[in-house]
């Protein structure tokens, strides 16, 4: 029991957010499970339009990037910047404006999506009063945070808080811009840019929310928990100023990598795919600072679970920005593009790191914020093996439909005719697509587990009044 | 650990200023956007009608879009295809279906000739898609009969026995709406697209009593076919 970090920094913000982000993950992992077996099985659709794939897809992807992302990134930055800085954050009755205005826009979400209300832009499809709203909210949000920070009774601003910065400012660029639209109703709106241009930036968002919403701000996560749930040093100080300045630079460039071949001028894509290739080398250099964190001590895997998730995510980061570059060469993207082999890779990211990584760091962060240990950790175990089996099942389904499909597609009998029909190709993904439901249901199994696991950590920490001891307990004068 | 710690200039000033970091990494994230992006605004060679004025119908925004002709050259969507291009984005069709053919040997013989970018010169929001569950759509307009496509919306596999897309009974239940189709309009004409007065105020007669069925048919019925493309021609390099 920590009292003087319960009584000194507001933690009861962080812990509304740490356990929003659980009760998220259940959902979005849920949504996702169900419309990856209406692929599989249609009949699951049940002729209903608010039912329907093309309606629950945007909620899924909303689900586990805004509603589960968005709640761990805001717990786990108000919890480390106060921490880091040493000081309360700046304002507390801002971060319950966050809090209260992040849980509306999800709960707008919910609504308006089912109903078709769709801007038709991947990741950005809210409509128009709900862009206002998550545009005040982030930048309330990113104000909490830089303030924070210039209270700061510590020197220098630590690494963590960089990444978390970073995304937030790309965040706001990017939303401000790709959501740019005309209100013609109360819920209907049309994209001010069209065709190329807006399908630029749209995927310059795209990608942006990919790497800043989930790789920086994951980073900041990574550059926090894992030193302290190790309890060493980050490895190298050079190398965290490295990788924070070519992923700020670089990233921003990839977006165009998705458009190649397409009527996009074909330098904007080629110049996306270069410099994703040269991603290669910061993203390795991020991993490789974070698993070395562990040198010295990498005996601590087989005792502490919570080290076994974020050591995990960085494997699967290391993976995924070794697979994503690999994808933007242009013959490689002319295969894989279209299929599920993009599915899959984004799912090694989100299932395996961003997941993963924002899992390690809320279990660090709810014993933290509730002074307990883990109500059970062999169930903390369990989640492990039941995230990573599921993300493995998930993303080796997806690698050989999507290699398939990309080969079928372009495959030529000997008589110079196309070999299969495009029927053909859907009928052949479906062992896959099973397999793929079958993969997100083990995944989904563990994240109930992780809801019940810290459920009754809660509980436990009301009952033994920890808590309450922590916030009562006078302290002797500083 | 603490021979690498030490940070010196720049980088050591940001780590003490935060007004100073937000400043700077502010700065580096836009360079990239800014570049890839600004030029597709103002490079010629984007629109390929720059170079082939006659893929684009000359009469856009001056003669009624009534008196276009199959293969005048491309043109804003008739309010009845707009209606059901606006079904298509609330189903959410381009989560699963591409509306961008690459200049592949075999997407142009399964799907025709590549898209241009100025066949999407007047689409708010952009429908290229990212994924092809099933098939490019950017061509399919006059592949298969309104009959063919009244079937397969209400139920795919009565006709396509291996598809696995949802049935959508609903869009022979439900009427476009006439009074909404004018502010639609006049909402795109404001950010460009090319509608004469006399196109939206006939507007909701022309969607009158259709249903979300008619509409979404009249959608894909024209998709690539407005302009005629030569396959002599290189429109892109």
């Amino acid at each position: 029991m920590d009292a003087t970090a319960e009584q000194k920094y507001s933690f009861d913000v962080v812990r509304w957010f740490a356990i929003m982000a659980v009760v998220y993950l259940v959902v979005g992992a849920l949504v996702g499970v169900y419309i990856a077996s209406e692929l599989a099985w249609p009949v699951l659709n049940f002729d209903s339009p608010y039912l329907s794939f093309g309606r629950l897809r945007p909620l899924h992807t909303n689900a586990v990037i805004f509603a589960f992302g968005g709640c761990t990134l805001m717990a786990t930055a108000f919890y480390s910047v106060q921490r880091t800085c040493g000081v309360r954050l700046w304002s507390d009755k801002m971060a319950w404006f966050t809090f209260w205005g992040w849980n509306l826009v999800v709960i707008g979400a919910v609504i308006t999506l089912p109903l078709g209300l769709t801007q038709s832009k991947e990741y950005a499809e809210l409509e128009w009063p709900l862009d206002i709203l998550i545009a005040v909210v982030w930048v309330s949000y990113m104000f909490n945070f830089v303030m924070t920070i210039a209270n700061r009774k510590s020197s220098h601003i630590y690494v963590s808080n960089w990444f978390f910065l970073g995304m937030m400012i790309m965040i706001t660029y990017l939303h401000v811009v790709n959501s740019l639209a005309i209100p013609v109703s109360l819920f209907k709106s049309y994209s001010i840019f069209a065709g190329v241009q807006d399908a630029m930036i749209q995927w310059w968002w795209g990608h942006n929310a990919v790497g800043f919403y989930l790789t920086a701000g994951f980073l900041g996560i990574m550059y926090y928990f894992v030193p302290k749930q190790a309890n060493r040093p980050v490895y190298s100080y050079r190398l965290s100023v490295i990788h924070f300045w070519a992923l700020m630079f670089g990233y921003v460039w990839l977006g165009a990598h998705h458009l190649q071949y397409t009527a996009l001028p074909d330098w904007t894509g080629s110049l996306g795919a270069a410099v994703s290739l040269a991603m290669i080398i910061p993203s390795w250099g991020g991993a490789v600072n974070g698993m070395m964190t562990l040198s010295g001590a990498w005996d601590k895997l087989r005792t502490d679970y919570v080290l076994r998730f974020l050591i995990m995510s960085l494997a699967f980061y290391a993976m995924s920005t070794f697979e994503g570059p690999v994808m933007s060469i242009k013959t490689v993207n002319a295969l894989s593009h279209y299929t599920d082999w993009t599915i899959g890779h984004v799912h090694s990211g989100a299932l395996g790191w961003v997941a993963m990584v924002g899992i390690g760091a809320l279990y660090h962060l709810i014993t933290r914020c509730f002074h307990v240990e883990m109500y059970s950790l062999k169930l903390v175990n369990l989640h492990f093996w039941a995230a990573t089996i599921g993300a493995v099942i998930y993303v080796v389904a997806m690698w050989v439909s999507g290699i398939m499909q990309g080969l079928m597609w372009r495959a030529y009998d000997e008589y110079g005719t196309l070999a299969y029909t495009f029927a053909e190709s859907v009928e052949a993904m479906h062992p896959y697509y099973a397999m793929r439901a079958v993969g997100g249901g083990i995944f989904l199994f563990g994240a109930v587990v992780m809801l019940y696991n810290v459920i009754m950590t809660v509980r436990k920490s009301v009952s033994e009044g920890n808590l309450e001891q922590a916030r009562t307990t006078v302290l002797a004068p500083a | 650990m603490a021979t690498n710690n030490q940070a010196t200039g720049l980088q050591e000033r940001m780590e003490k200023n935060i007004w100073g970091l937000v400043i700077m990494t502010a700065i580096v994230l836009s360079i990239g956007g800014i570049v890839e992006i600004v030029p597709l605004f103002t490079m010629k060679s984007t629109f390929e009608h720059n170079k082939f004025p006659e893929i684009v119908w000359d009469g856009a925004g001056k003669r009624p879009l009534s008196e276009w002709k199959t293969g005048d050259g491309i043109r804003p969507y008739k309010p009845l295809e707009l209606a059901g291009r606006d079904v298509y984005i609330r189903e959410g069709c381009y989560l699963c279906h591409s509306q961008m053919i690459r200049p592949f040997r075999d997407e142009k013989e399964r799907y025709g000739h590549y898209s241009l970018a100025s066949e999407s010169m007047f689409d708010h929001p952009f429908q290229w898609g990212s994924k092809r569950t099933g098939p490019d759509l950017a061509r399919v307009g006059g592949k298969y009969s309104d009959i063919w496509h009244r079937k397969h919306l209400r139920a795919p596999r009565s006709v396509v026995p291996e598809s696995v897309m949802p049935n959508y009974p609903w869009l022979e239940e439900n009427l476009v709406d006439a009074d909404q189709i004018q502010a639609n309009m006049e909402g795109l004409r404001a950010i460009g697209v090319p509608y004469s007065d006399a196109d939206i105020s006939d507007a909701p007669r022309q969607v009158e009593g259709k249903t979300e069925m008619d509409a979404m048919v009249a959608y894909l019925q024209v998709l690539g076919t407005m302009a005629k493309l030569d396959d002599s021609k290189a429109y892109r390099e």
